[in-house]
C-alpha cells in the first residue's frame, strides 16, 4: 500500500461491516417476521435481501432486525418499516425481488410501495 | 454480506471464563442451522464488564448477553439468530427494562463512559487489520506523513495537553520535542512503548493491546516520524500471552500492507517495530530499567540525568510512552488538539482508563473523562460495593500510590488532585476496599510486593523496604509500640528521598497514605492489640457465644484441627491454643454464635 486512496478504499469497504456494530437510537427499523410461519413462507431470503441491500448501498441509520410472529400468518413474509415520526408501513407476501424494490423506492426514495402493503392485500 | 454479527469478547477475562469454547460452539451451531453466510462471529477485545463474562453482543439489535455458558449457545442460535426471539433470561439484566431491551449505552456502566483509548476495544476483531482501517485506522499516519511536518505533529500533541498515562503525567508533546531537538546530530533514535504493566490489579494496557493492537503501532510510527526515529520497540511482559500474540499478528499485517517498513505511503519515511518480552519484573516498568532490559542486560535502573530524550536506548535519544498514551495519539491527530483539550480538567486533558477491582460490583475496565469524581466511578459506573458493606478506601496507583478515604470521594480525578491527597494516578488500577479490609494489612500487602520486586541495586530500597515490611509485621502481630509508628514514618521519608528510581521513591506511599487517613487503625493495633476489621490473625480470637449456641456440632465437625469441643445440644467451646483461626467454624455456624474479636 503506497497511497491514501488505497487506504480509503479498504476503509470504505470495511465501514459497512463495522458500522453494523453500533446502536443508532433514532434510525429506521426494517423488521422482518421470522417466526416459524415467516420462515416457512420464505422470510429468510427476504431478510437476507434487505440486510445485503442496505449494506451494499451503504445506507446509514437503517437497521434490519428480526421479529417473532406478528399474527398475520397467511400474509407472511411480513416486513414492517418503522421510521421515527412516521406511520408504520407493513408490507406483506414479500420476496427478495420485492425487497429490492422497497429499498430502492421506500428506503432511499421515501415513497411507500403501496402495491405491496397490507392495505392493498386485504 | 452478513445480516447479523455476533461479537464475543476475546479479552483475558472472558477467555479465562471459556469464551474460546463458546465461540467455537457458536460457529458450529450457526453452521448447523445453515446460517453460515448470514451470521458472522467476531472475536473482539475487552468490552469492559469483565465481572459478567463471557460476554456476547448480537448486532444489529445490540443485544447484550452476559455470563454465557456453552450449553446456552444452541438456544441463542435457534431462538435469536434463527427466529429473532431474544433469549431474555440470558440478557444483561441492566439492559432489560419493562417489556423492552434498553440500549447498552443507557446502562449505568456505559452511560458516563467516554471511550477514546478504548474506542475499538470490544468493537473490532483485533486480528484483522481491515477492521481497524474500517474504523479510520492508519488515517492519522497517512495525514501526518502526507500533510504535516514533524514540528506540526509535536505542536498538535503539545496543544492537546496529553500527559503520560503511565502514571507520572509528563506532557507527551514536551517529551517528543526534547527527543527531537535535544541531540541535533544523532545517527539513530528510538521509539519505545512501555507495556510492562505491573501494578497488582491493573489491566488497562493489556486490554488495549488485546483489543486494538494496531492503534499502538500506528501511534508509534507517528512518534517515530515526529522525533526522527526509524525503529521502535514494544516492551511487553511475557505474562500477557494473548496481547503478545495479537501484537505480533498486527505487526505482521502492518508490514504486509506496507504500513511498517520502508517508504511508508511513498513519503520516504521508514519505520519498523519489534517486540521485546520482559520476564515480569516490576522494576522494568521504570524507564531506565526497561531500556536496560531491551539492551539485553539485567533490568536495573540507572540515575537520571541523562534523560532518555538525550541518551536512552543504546545511548541514543529515545521516546518512551505508555500503551494508553499511544492509544490516544491517532484520535488527536484526526480530530485536532482542541477536540482533545475540550475534555477533562484544566491541567489534565482527555480521558483516563481505569481497571476497577476489589470490593465492587462491576469489576472491569472503564474510561471516563478526567475530572469525573471517584464517587461517580465507584457508585454509578462500578455499581457500588457488594453485600451492602460500607466503603472504606480506594487505592489508586498500585504499590506506588495511596489510599483515598471516603471524605475525598467527591474530588475530581486528575493528576494533580490525586497527588494533593497523597495518592497518584498511576497507570490506572483502582482497587476498592470496604469495611472488612484492614488498612495496615493493605499497606503490608503492597510492601510485600515492593520487597519482592526491589531490584536490589540501591540500599534504601533493598534494605529500607524490607525493614519497613518488618515494622508492619510487628504492628499486625501486636508487638509494636507507639514509638515504632514514629520510627516507621521516618524510615518512609528516608526511603523516598534516597532511592535511585521511582520504585523505591514511591514504595512507602501505601504506608504513608494509610498512616495519614487511617492512623486510628494503626493505633488500635499498637495500643489495644486489636484489628478493627478483623483481618490480622495474630490479633484475633474466635469465640462461641453460649446463649446463641444450639450445640448442633456443625462447627466441631468443620474444624480442621479439632479445636472445638462440646456435647450435642450443649454450648461448645473453642480451645484457643489449638485454634488456627481459619474461620471454618464461623462459616459453618447457622446461628451466628461464633464471633471473632
Amino acid at each position: 500500500m503506497k497511497s491514501l486512496e488505497e487506504l480509503a478504499a479498504i476503509r470504505d469497504k470495511m465501514q459497512n461491516v463495522v458500522n453494523l456494530r453500533s446502536e443508532a437510537s433514532d434510525c429506521t427499523r426494517i423488521v422482518v417476521g421470522m417466526a416459524t410461519c415467516g420462515i416457512a413462507a420464505g422470510a429468510r431470503p427476504v431478510l437476507k435481501a434487505f440486510s445485503d441491500g442496505i449494506q451494499e448501498k451503504g445506507i446509514k441509520d437503517v437497521m434490519v432486525i428480526q421479529e417473532g410472529c406478528i399474527g398475520l400468518c397467511q400474509y407472511e413474509p411480513v416486513v414492517e418499516v418503522i421510521t421515527p415520526g412516521k406511520e408504520k408501513v407493513t408490507y406483506v407476501n414479500m420476496t427478495s425481488e420485492k425487497a429490492a424494490e422497497v429499498i430502492e423506492q421506500h428506503i432511499i426514495g421515501g415513497n411507500v410501495v403501496t402495491k405491496y402493503t397490507i392495505n392493498s392485500a386485504m | 454480506m452478513y445480516r447479523s454479527q455476533v461479537l464475543i469478547c476475546g479479552g483475558t477475562g472472558c477467555t479465562s471464563s471459556g469464551s474460546v469454547k463458546i465461540a467455537k460452539r457458536l460457529q458450529e451451531e450457526i453452521d448447523k442451522n445453515g446460517l453460515t453466510d448470514e451470521v458472522m462471529v467476531v472475536r473482539t477485545g475487552c468490552f469492559g464488564l469483565c465481572a459478567l463474562g463471557p460476554i456476547m453482543i448480537v448486532y444489529p439489535e445490540g443485544t447484550f448477553y452476559s455470563m454465557v455458558k456453552e450449553e446456552d449457545i444452541a438456544e441463542i442460535v435457534s431462538e435469536h439468530l434463527l427466529k429473532g426471539r431474544i433469549v431474555t433470561r440470558l440478557v444483561y439484566d441492566e439492559t432489560v427494562a419493562e417489556n423492552e431491551i434498553k440500549s447498552l449505552k443507557e446502562t449505568d456502566f456505559y452511560k458516563k463512559q467516554h471511550r477514546i483509548a478504548l474506542r475499538n476495544c470490544g468493537v473490532i476483531n483485533p486480528e484483522c487489520i481491515d477492521e481497524y482501517i474500517g474504523r479510520n485506522g492508519y488515517e492519522a499516519l497517512g495525514k501526518v506523513l502526507k500533510t504535516m511536518t514533524p514540528d506540526d505533529v509535536i505542536q498538535v500533541i503539545l496543544d492537546s495537553g496529553l500527559r503520560g498515562r503511565g502514571g507520572g503525567g509528563f506532557p507527551t508533546g514536551k517529551k517528543w520535542q526534547l527527543a527531537r531537538n535535544l541531540v541535533k546530530d544523532a545517527d539513530q533514535k528510538y521509539v519505545c512503548c512501555n507495556a510492562d504493566e505491573g501494578d497488582p490489579g491493573a489491566f488497562m494496557d493489556r486490554s488495549v493491546l488485546e483489543g486494538d493492537p494496531h492503534v499502538v503501532i500506528e501511534a508509534m510510527a507517528i512518534a517515530g516520524y515526529a522525533i526522527g526515529a526509524t525503529q521502535g520497540y514494544i516492551y511487553i511482559r511475557a505474562e500477557y500471552p494473548i496481547a503478545v500474540q495479537r501484537l505480533q499478528i498486527a505487526i505482521d499485517q502492518a508490514r504486509e500492507y506496507g504500513l511498517l517498513g520502508k517508504n511508508i505511503f511513498d513519503s520516504g519515511f521508514d519505520f519498523d517495530l519489534d517486540i521485546r518480552l520482559g520476564a515480569g519484573a516490576f522494576v522494568c516498568g521504570e524507564e531506565t530499567a526497561l531500556m536496560t532490559s531491551i539492551e539485553g542486560n539485567r533490568g536495573e535502573p540507572r540515575p537520571r540525568p541523562p534523560f532518555p530524550a538525550e541518551s536512552g536506548l543504546f545511548k541514543k535519544p529515545t521516546v518512551l510512552n505508555n500503551v494508553e498514551t499511544y492509544a490516544n495519539i491517532p484520535q488527536i491527530i484526526l480530530n485536532g488538539a482542541d477536540w482533545f483539550a475540550s475534555m477533562g480538567t484544566e491541567k489534565s486533558k482527555g480521558t483516563k482508563v481505569f481497571a476497577l477491582g476489589g470490593k465492587i460490583h462491576n469489576t472491569g475496565l472503564v474510561e471516563v473523562p478526567m475530572g469525573t469524581t471517584l464517587r461517580e466511578v465507584i457508585y454509578e459506573i462500578g455499581g457500588g460495593i457488594p453485600n451492602g458493606k460500607a466503603f472504606k478506601a480506594a487505592q489508586t496507583g498500585g504499590p506506588s500510590g495511596g489510599c483515598i478515604p471516603a471524605e475525598h470521594l467527591d474530588i475530581p480525578i486528575d493528576y494533580d488532585n490525586l497527588i494533593a491527597i497523597g495518592s497518584m494516578m498511576g497507570s490506572g488500577g483502582l482497587i476498592v476496599m470496604d469495611e472488612d479490609n484492614c488498612m495496615v494489612d493493605i499497606a503490608k500487602f503492597f510492601l510485600q510486593f515492593t520487597v519482592d520486586e526491589s531490584c536490589g541495586k540501591c540500599t534504601p530500597c533493598r534494605i529500607g523496604t524490607k525493614r519497613l515490611y518488618e515494622m508492619l509485621e510487628k504492628i499486625t502481630s501486636g508487638n509494636a509500640t507507639m514509638e515504632d509508628l514514629d520510627k516507621m514514618e521516618k524510615l518512609c521519608y528516608y526511603i523516598k528521598n534516597n532511592s535511585l528510581c521511582g520504585l523505591g521513591q514511591t514504595a512507602p506511599n501505601p504506608v504513608l497514605s494509610t498512616l495519614r487517613y487511617f492512623k486510628n487503625e494503626y493505633i488500635a493495633h499498637v495500643q489495644d492489640k486489636k484489628c478493627p476489621a478483623g483481618v490480622c490473625q495474630d490479633l484475633l480470637t474466635y469465640k462461641i457465644i453460649d446463649l446463641k449456641c444450639k450445640g448442633c456440632t456443625a462447627c466441631a465437625r468443620g474444624c480442621p484441627v479439632g479445636a472445638i469441643s462440646g456435647t450435642v445440644k450443649q454450648p461448645h467451646t473453642i480451645d484457643t491454643t489449638k485454634c488456627i483461626k481459619c474461620g471454618a467454624c464461623m462459616a459453618k455456624c447457622k446461628f451466628g454464635a461464633i464471633i471473632k474479636e
